[in-house]
């Protein structure tokens, strides 16, 4: 397998980071490399085996219903890029 | 001409009734000042991480048992990734392969009096999940202000099959599972403040094809009367498309309340890959039998058991039982009227609930609870129609009374007006007797064939006993009187 | 008092042969002159160090000190710590001063009055096997300058290493505390998951991170994990269990210590002298009572290619939140909303954190789902069984932590599939969420060899004796680099 250029630039656009033509060729080749080595997982026979998403087969541990947390704006907005009225702003979002 | 079938589908967002978030222990109270109920979890900031509130699974449970469905043993959360200002993580925690609760039905009663008929609408699944925050786009210099109270807010995804065929059918189908929620206790059903928002899937197909036409998702709607007015509109688009050769294509669409139509959000081109994965932070959702049970113990009887127990032991019509169950509310109502004025005074009991009463309420569009007439009033006055105290039509008079505050109970009102209905035979035949002698015209029409001329005398009698005399009473000693 | 183990230090403080306050200073002190040629700490401040210094010489003062009330640690920047900078060396949060503690760092202040030095630099948001992938540039090993710490916890080894603290956290994905201690001649240990709360640690792969202490010794590490570990009801995969002394079995003789050597680990790979330094260290184990048992763990070589299909996926999503709306880095010129996204992200981030939220994106998308993720999950699986049957003959699995010493800055910079392969005896054991560590066991051209240790579920006590046994009988951890005055 081997990722094509405009694949580089549809992934890049999922993860919301812009790539320049160049560092799209470098990505490229750095990301086929990559995968070279994960499809070493392809030769194996996984039939019937149970994917583990976890590294413990427990179960979820749940919380009361409670209110816990007080209101913290103030200082959570004060390592905020940019805010006004309590309000986290934006470029406009377009629905 | 091609006949159209219509095919809908319904997902509803229900709020949870819980007072913390979801996966936070910050406030889900409504309409706090900006971004003063967002934790750093609902911020997510980094490295903190969510904890699942056991009173919104429960509300899932609840909601599972209470329509007959299956109840998952295990189930997981998924991530939903994608990138908007209102969704913090950048994902929203969600379910997708293992829902909370898999299948159930709800049956729902579509229509008015005679027409009116049952369908039953199958559920396909409803999971648990985060809402979002809001995007506020009054301008801010061009900008949009982020509120992320709302972030962290726990949602029941209900989602139908594609059931319904008719805007009455989803909008009958979304009342009922209005009424559900909140008699379960799960949502408070607000549906101003969000708490219950539809989206509708329509598509058309001709009639007797079996496969479904391509759909439309129209979303959040908030009011029934939207969802009827967007789908109805929906449908004759779709069908004028077709009609002129267009395909339908796949999409999104909002419904604008304001020239009652919908518009594209987007198609399917540019939807989303969601790249859903079970989510690393919290692990497979177990629900044992005894956590179950013990939830199962805590419901009340639910509206689909009202509905048989009233048509077993009241002998109420389908229809009735369906109607009076529409609603906590109604049902309670109803039952202590019942309760007050005896099981034998059941159908009396289910009319006067469902047609008087109902229409008085709309008439002034008030709610069964702030209804001036309380069942015990209510009761009162079937009671005294029944035992032959007053007649139908001076019950109405009372009720009027009783509406009005004007009288405690029916007996109070009827006995400081004077309505106590004449059964004594000898006072109403001195009145038919008069009311004969006093119209020879009316009488001569009688004879001569003229059935209306009766109804005429009647009305006489009537109007001099003022309405109190025993209607058939009156009735029979005329007839005697007149075939003499 | 530099080279002094936790033990002596406390016993120290308790006697007040010194205070927290002097302790801490000279610590700082040490910092300032040689931190500058390490880059070991990203963040140092005194004024809050010292306060923290004072609070616990009050606390032995008044007789309610705990055993490590004033002993300074420092603190790998993963940890959210309040009001100090917590960048997870990343230009992303270069300017984020946190709100909140990390459980662990509120358990290490409050509850056992520990004074924090500072915020030690590590590869960007954990990803990275040599440190060079830091926004603030490499970490260099005090064994030799030239050479990389090894990573991500390259920051915290390296302080250590040259006594700019007498202990550190690090956080472990991959094996980024036991191969930066193999590096630099520390003994690391990276719990069983679930036992150290993650609420407050800057995640990269959910599933798989785990933090643990840093240290010179096993003894250092079984009282630091004492006050690391505990239920956390913020984080719902942190396990309730009763409280464990992890300093109590030390001293329990080997005798009878069943030792797994897996053939997978002995094999090709691994440079000649680290080899020898492992197998010497075995053989001291057998003269110390144990016993050896070959085992296999077949799908071993399948760690790293399951891994990075895995670990990406999780930190694609994980990393999503750095997204210039609430905090941290947002790019200064952009148009749209999508725009500032993808501009924010691309100069806010780092070539490897890149790659590998693309190489995560990839592997969830439509499409390649099941090939590429549930596959590495499928295997994953595969992984941890082979450990269970591997210790159904052994009490604890030996081997080499890392194929290789430390090598030149700049080395495998360039290939990170070289890199990658940097920790293939590491990784499987995150993937299982098996506690393991690494051991002090000998040089090879003069740097410095780590023996790992891998035990079953929750047999850290058992770990930290085996390894307490190990450095009782020999002195390879207490060697210090030379040339660092
Ligand atoms: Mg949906
Ligand atoms: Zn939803």
């Amino acid at each position: 397998m081997s990722l094509t250029l405009e694949q580089v630039q549809r992934i890049a656009h999922l993860a919301r980071i812009e790539v320049s033509e160049a560092e799209a060729l470098t990505t490229q080749s750095h990301l086929n490399g990559i995968f070279q080595l994960i499809e070493q997982m392809q030769a194996v026979d996984t039939r019937g085996v149970e994917p583990m998403a976890h590294a413990q087969d427990l179960s979820q541990r749940l919380r009361q219903d409670a209110v816990t947390e007080p209101d913290g704006r103030a200082a959570f907005q004060a390592v905020a890029p940019e805010v006004e009225a309590g309000l986290y702003l934006v470029p406009k979002v377009i629905e | 001409m091609t006949q159209w079938e219509v095919v809908i589908g319904i997902e509803t967002h229900a709020q949870l009734a819980t007072v913390s978030k979801i996966f936070s222990g910050a406030s889900t109270a409504f309409g706090a000042e900006p971004n003063t109920q967002a934790c750093a979890v609902d911020l997510a900031l980094p490295g903190v991480l969510p904890v699942l509130n056991k009173k919104a699974v429960e509300c899932a449970m609840r909601f599972g048992l209470a329509i007959g469905a299956e109840v998952a043993a295990k189930s997981v959360f998924a991530r939903k990734n994608y990138f908007y200002p209102d969704l913090p993580k950048g994902y929203q925690i969600s379910q997708m392969d293992l829902p909370v609760v898999v299948g159930g039905e709800i049956p729902v009663m579509v229509g008015q009096g005679d027409k009116a008929y049952e369908k039953v609408v199958h559920l396909t699944r409803a999971h648990l999940e985060e809402d979002a925050g809001k995007s506020l786009h009054e301008d801010f210099h061009g900008k949009s202000g982020i509120d992320l109270n709302r972030a962290g807010t726990p949602l029941l995804e209900i989602v139908t099959e594609p059931d319904m065929r008719s805007s009455d059918e989803a909008v009958a189908y979304a009342k009922a599972l209005h009424a559900l929620v909140q008699w379960i206790g799960i949502c408070d059903g607000n549906m101003q403040e969000g708490s219950f928002r539809c989206d509708a899937n329509v598509s058309v197909r001709p009639k007797g094809q079996v496969e479904f036409g391509t759909r439309r998702e129209i979303k959040n709607l908030n009011s029934f009367r939207f969802l009827k007015e967007a789908i109805d509109f929906e449908v004759q688009w779709q069908i004028n498309e077709i009609e002129e050769g267009r395909k339908i294509q796949q999409a999104t669409v909002l419904f604008d309340p304001d020239n009652g139509e919908t518009r594209v959000m987007r198609t399917k081109e540019d939807a989303h890959d969601y790249r859903y994965f079970p989510d690393p932070d919290l692990l497979p959702l177990i629900i044992s039998a005894d956590w179950l049970a013990r939830v199962k113990g805590e419901l009340p009887e639910l509206p689909t058991q009202k509905r048989e127990r009233f048509i077993s032991e009241l002998g109420l019509s389908t229809y009735d039982a369906t109607t009076l169950t529409a609603s906590q509310e109604m049902a309670d109502y109803f039952e202590s009227t019942v309760t007050i004025a005896g099981k034998a005074n059941a159908k009396p009991c289910a009319n006067w609930v469902m047609v008087d009463l109902t229409a008085r309420l709309n008439k002034e569009g008030k709610e069964l609870a702030d209804s001036p007439v309380s069942a015990a009033q209510l009761a009162g006055l079937i009671q005294r129609i029944a035992d032959n105290t007053i007649s139908n039509n001076i019950a109405k008079k009372v009720f009027e009374v009783l509406w009005n505050g004007e009288g405690a109970t029916a007996d109070e009102v009827i006995d400081k007006q004077g309505l106590k209905q004449i059964t004594d035979s000898g006072a109403i035949e001195s009145l038919v007797d008069e009311v004969l002698a006093a119209n020879p015209g009316n009488v001569a029409e009688f004879k001569a064939g003229k059935e209306k001329a009766f109804n005429a005398l009647v009305g006489q009698v009537m109007k001099a006993a003022k309405g109190k005399a025993n209607p058939q009473q009156v009735n029979d000693l005329l007839r005697l009187k007149l075939s003499a | 008092m530099i080279n002094a183990s936790l033990k002596t230090l406390s016993l120290a403080l308790a006697s007040k042969k010194i205070s927290s306050v002097e302790l801490t200073q000279l610590f700082l002190d040490r910092i300032e002159r040689l931190n500058p040629t390490l880059n070991a700490f990203v963040t140092v401040d005194a004024e809050k160090s010292l306060n923290f210094a004072r609070a616990a010489d009050a606390r032995i003062a008044a007789g309610n000190a705990g055993l490590l009330t004033g002993i300074p640690i420092a603190q790998k920047d993963i940890f959210c710590a309040e009001g100090w900078l917590t960048t997870c060396g990343s230009k992303m949060l270069a300017n984020f001063v946190s709100p909140y503690d990390a459980t662990v760092i509120r358990k290490m202040h409050s509850e056992a009055g520990m004074v924090s030095l500072g915020k030690t630099n590590m590869d960007e948001f954990a990803m990275g096997s040599s440190n060079e992938t830091s926004f603030f540039g490499p970490v260099r090993n005090p064994w030799d300058t030239e050479r990389v710490p090894g990573g991500s916890s390259g920051g915290s080894a390296a302080a250590v290493a040259a006594r700019l603290a007498p202990a550190a956290t690090g956080t472990d994905t991959g094996g980024s505390i036991r191969q930066p201690a193999a590096l630099c001649n520390l003994t690391g240990l990276k719990p069983t998951y679930g036992v150290v709360s993650r609420y407050g640690m800057i995640a990269f792969a959910s599933s798989l991170d785990q933090g643990g202490p840093m240290a010179a010794s096993a003894e250092d590490c079984a009282l630091l994990l004492n006050t690391m570990v505990g239920f956390d009801e913020r984080d719902s995969t942190s396990l309730e269990r009763p409280a464990e002394d992890y300093t109590l079995n030390l001293e329990k003789p080997l005798n009878g210590l069943r030792i797994g050597l897996p053939k997978e680990f002995f094999g090709e790979g691994c440079d000649a002298g680290v080899m020898a330094a492992v197998r010497a260290a075995i053989a001291e184990y057998e003269k110390l009572g144990a016993t050896t048992v070959e085992v296999s763990l077949p799908n071993s070589h399948l760690s790293v290619p399951a891994y990075y299909v895995i670990a990406p996926a999780e930190a694609s999503s994980n990393l999503s939140r750095f997204d210039g709306v609430r905090y941290g880095f947002r790019a200064e010129d952009y148009g749209n909303l999508d725009d500032m996204y993808m501009k924010s992200r691309a100069q806010g981030f780092g070539a490897e954190v890149k790659r590998r939220i693309m190489i995560g994106a990839y592997v969830l998308s439509h499409g390649y789902y099941d090939a590429y993720y549930l596959q590495a999950q499928r295997i994953r699986r595969l992984i941890a069984n082979d450990f269970v049957e591997a210790f159904k003959v052994c009490d604890v699995i030996m081997g080499p932590t890392s194929p290789s010493t430390a090598f030149k800055l700049g080395e495998k910079a360039a290939d990170p599939v070289q890199m990658y392969l940097s920790d293939i005896y590491t990784i499987a054991v995150n993937l299982a969420g098996l506690p393991g560590m690494s051991v002090p066991c000998g040089f090879a051209g003069g740097l410095p060899v780590g023996l790992q240790l891998i035990g079953n579920y929750f047999a850290e006590a058992q770990l930290l004796n085996a390894a307490h046994r190990y450095q009782l009988a020999t002195d390879w951890h207490q060697q210090r680099p030379g040339g660092l005055a």
